[in-house]
C-alpha cells in the first residue's frame, strides 16, 4: 500500500501517484494538476520542478540541475525545493518510487 | 451521486485551480466551460436508495446513448476544455462498456472519477478499470453495519459488498472516497462511518445531508432529521476533522432546511457545472428535468455541447442575477448564493423562479421548516423504494415495525 505520509529529502526520488496528473491545459493556456475531483493550477517554479520528478532523479540531482540553470546558491534552491514538494506530497500529489515495485 | 460533487468543489486552498481558472476569464467569457462535467452513463441500478438524486422519471435503459454515442460526447467534452469527468448513474458499472468508455476517456486525455455503489464490481473489473486509466473511486456507503445499510439500500448483502470493494480499490492503489449519505434513520451511526473510512484507508469521506427533491422529498417524513441530530453531527464532524488532518479529509455538507442561508445549488445555475443524463439530455444539474416546462437539448440534436452550454434557453433561463425576483433581486447575497436551488424552488413552491424556500427571507421558509421539523418528530419511518416502476413502498416485516 503506497504511503500518503511521506518525508522529502534530497534522496527521495519523487514523482507524481497515478492520481495526479500534470498537464497543460489547452483551452486555459494554464499548466494544471489534476486530481480526484479537484484541479489546481501551480505556479512555473512548481510546474518546471514537477517535471523533474521522474521517479528516477533524486531531489539532490534536481536542485543540482535548478542551481546550475538559474545560476544561484544551492543551499538556498534544495531548502525551496525541499519544502514544496513536502507541501505537495502533505496534500497527497506527490509519492516515491519503492524499491519494490518495478 | 454525492451532492458534494455536484456542488462542484472543484478545489480549494491558495492553489485553488478554479479560482485562478475564473480570475484569468475576461467579463465576455464569464460562461468557460467547466472544469468537471457529470456523466450518469445510465439510470439502472440494483440498489434502491430513498433519496436517490436521480429524477423520478427515470430513464428507461432503452433511451440510453450508445457506447459510441458516449465515445463520441467524450471526445467533444475534452476538445472544449473539460478536464475531469464523473462517470456515475444510477450504478455506472451496470453499463457492459464501461472499461471501454473510461478507455476513451484516457486516450482522449480525460480524468476520470467512478462513482459507484460497488456492488457490481468483481476484481478483475476493477483491474481493468484501473488499467483502462481510472484515477479515483468514489463508493457510497449506507451505514456501518450490514442491518441499517442493507436497508436502506434495499438490496441484500450489500454492504458487504461494498467493504470488499473497498478494500480492492486500495489494494489497486487508486484513491478512494467513501461517500456517506445521512439522514434520520443512520445519523446515529456517524461517528462509526467516520472510523470505517479510516480503516478503509480512505483519502476521503463526504458526509452528505440528504438534499431533498425527486426521489428524497417523496421520503421526506421517514429521512428528515432532527435539529439535536444536525447540531450532533456538525460537532462530531468537527471534531473528527481536526483529528484526522493528514489522515482522512472530511467534506461536509449541511442539510438546507436547517440553514439560514440556500446553498449555491451548483456554483450557480449553468455557471460552473453541467451533467449528462442517460438519454444525452445536457442539464445544468442532475435534478433539472424534475422542474417541467424546460426544454433540455440533447446531443442527439443538431446542437453541439457548446452551443447548449452558451445559448440554450434552459441554461439561460436562470443564469446569473437577471432572472431573479425580490427577495433575491435586491439581496447583498444575490452573487454568493444565486438564489439557492431552483430544483428545490419548483419542487416546494411549483414555480423555478422563486427565491429557494431554504432562505430565510423566503416567504415560505417559515412554513416548510416548521413542517420539516414536524415530520422529524413523527414516526414515520418506512421506505419508498427507488425503481423504474415509480417507487415500492417498504413492506412492515423489512422495516422491522
Amino acid at each position: 500500500m503506497a504511503s500518503r505520509n511521506i518525508s522529502v529529502s534530497e534522496t527521495s526520488r519523487p514523482k507524481l501517484p497515478r492520481h495526479a496528473k500534470l498537464k497543460f491545459d489547452e483551452t486555459r493556456q494554464v499548466w494544471v494538476i489534476l486530481a480526484p475531483e479537484r484541479v489546481l493550477a501551480p505556479d512555473e517554479i512548481a510546474v518546471e520542478v514537477l517535471q523533474l520528478c521522474d521517479g528516477v532523479r533524486s531531489v539532490a540531482q534536481m536542485v543540482d540541475t535548478l542551481a546550475e540553470k538559474y545560476a544561484a546558491p544551492r543551499e538556498a534552491i534544495a531548502t525551496d525545493v525541499v519544502a514544496m514538494l513536502q507541501d505537495l506530497a502533505d496534500k497527497g500529489f506527490l509519492t516515491e518510487v519503492r524499491e519494490s515495485t518495478a | 451521486m454525492s451532492d458534494t460533487l455536484a456542488d462542484n468543489k472543484t478545489s480549494t486552498g491558495p492553489s485553488d485551480g478554479l479560482a485562478v481558472l475564473e480570475s484569468r476569464r475576461s467579463a465576455a467569457e464569464t460562461y468557460g466551460i467547466p472544469l468537471a462535467v457529470l456523466l450518469e452513463v445510465t439510470h439502472r441500478c440494483p440498489l434502491q436508495c430513498p433519496y436517490c438524486s436521480n429524477p423520478v422519471e427515470l430513464d428507461r435503459g432503452s433511451t440510453e446513448l450508445t457506447t459510441e454515442e458516449w465515445k463520441r460526447v467524450l471526445s467533444e467534452l475534452a476538445e472544449l476544455g473539460v478536464l475531469q469527468v464523473h462517470f456515475s448513474g444510477g450504478e455506472p458499472t451496470a453499463r457492459k462498456d464501461i472499461v471501454e468508455l473510461v478507455q476513451h476517456a484516457s486516450d482522449v486525455g480525460l480524468y476520470s472519477n467512478l462513482i459507484t455503489s460497488a456492488v457490481l464490481l468483481t476484481k478483475d473489473k476493477l483491474s481493468a478499470l484501473a488499467d483502462a486509466g481510472l484515477s479515483h473511486v468514489q463508493i457510497s456507503f449506507q451505514g456501518n453495519e450490514p442491518v441499517v445499510a442493507d436497508r436502506v439500500a434495499g438490496l441484500k448483502d450489500a454492504h458487504r459488498k461494498k467493504l470488499e470493494v473497498a478494500r480492492w480499490t486500495r489494494e489497486l492503489e487508486l484513491p478512494l472516497t467513501v461517500n456517506a449519505v445521512m439522514h434520520r434513520q443512520n445519523l446515529h451511526q456517524l461517528s462509526d462511518i467516520i472510523q470505517m473510512a479510516v480503516d478503509l484507508d480512505a483519502d476521503r469521506l463526504e458526509v452528505a445531508n440528504v438534499q431533498y427533491y425527486g426521489w428524497a422529498l417523496k421520503n421526506r417524513a421517514a429521512l428528515m432529521p432532527t435539529i439535536e441530530q444536525i447540531e450532533e453531527t456538525s460537532r462530531i464532524v468537527e471534531e473528527a476533522q481536526l483529528r484526522l488532518k493528514g489522515t482522512l479529509a472530511i467534506d461536509y455538507v449541511v442539510p438546507d432546511y436547517y440553514a439560514l442561508r440556500p446553498k449555491k445549488c451548483m456554483g450557480g445555475w449553468g455557471r460552473q457545472f453541467f451533467n449528462i443524463s442517460p438519454a444525452g439530455k445536457v442539464l445544468p444539474c442532475h435534478a433539472a428535468e424534475s422542474i417541467t416546462g424546460l426544454e433540455f437539448e440533447s446531443v442527439r440534436s443538431n446542437h453541439s455541447i457548446a452551443w447548449i452550454w452558451q445559448n440554450s434557453e434552459a441554461f439561460n433561463r436562470y443564469r446569473g442575477t437577471g432572472w431573479m425576483p425580490e427577495p433575491c433581486k435586491s439581496c447583498e447575497f444575490r452573487e454568493v448564493d444565486y438564489g439557492g436551488c431552483r430544483c428545490q424552488a419548483y419542487a416546494l413552491t411549483g414555480d423555478a423562479g422563486n427565491t429557494d424556500p431554504a432562505c430565510a427571507l423566503s416567504p415560505r421558509h417559515e412554513q416548510i421548516f416548521k413542517q420539516a421539523e414536524q415530520e422529524s418528530a413523527g414516526s414515520q419511518s418506512r421506505f419508498l423504494y427507488r425503481n423504474f416502476a415509480g417507487g415500492t413502498l417498504e413492506t412492515d416485516e423489512r422495516n422491522g415495525a
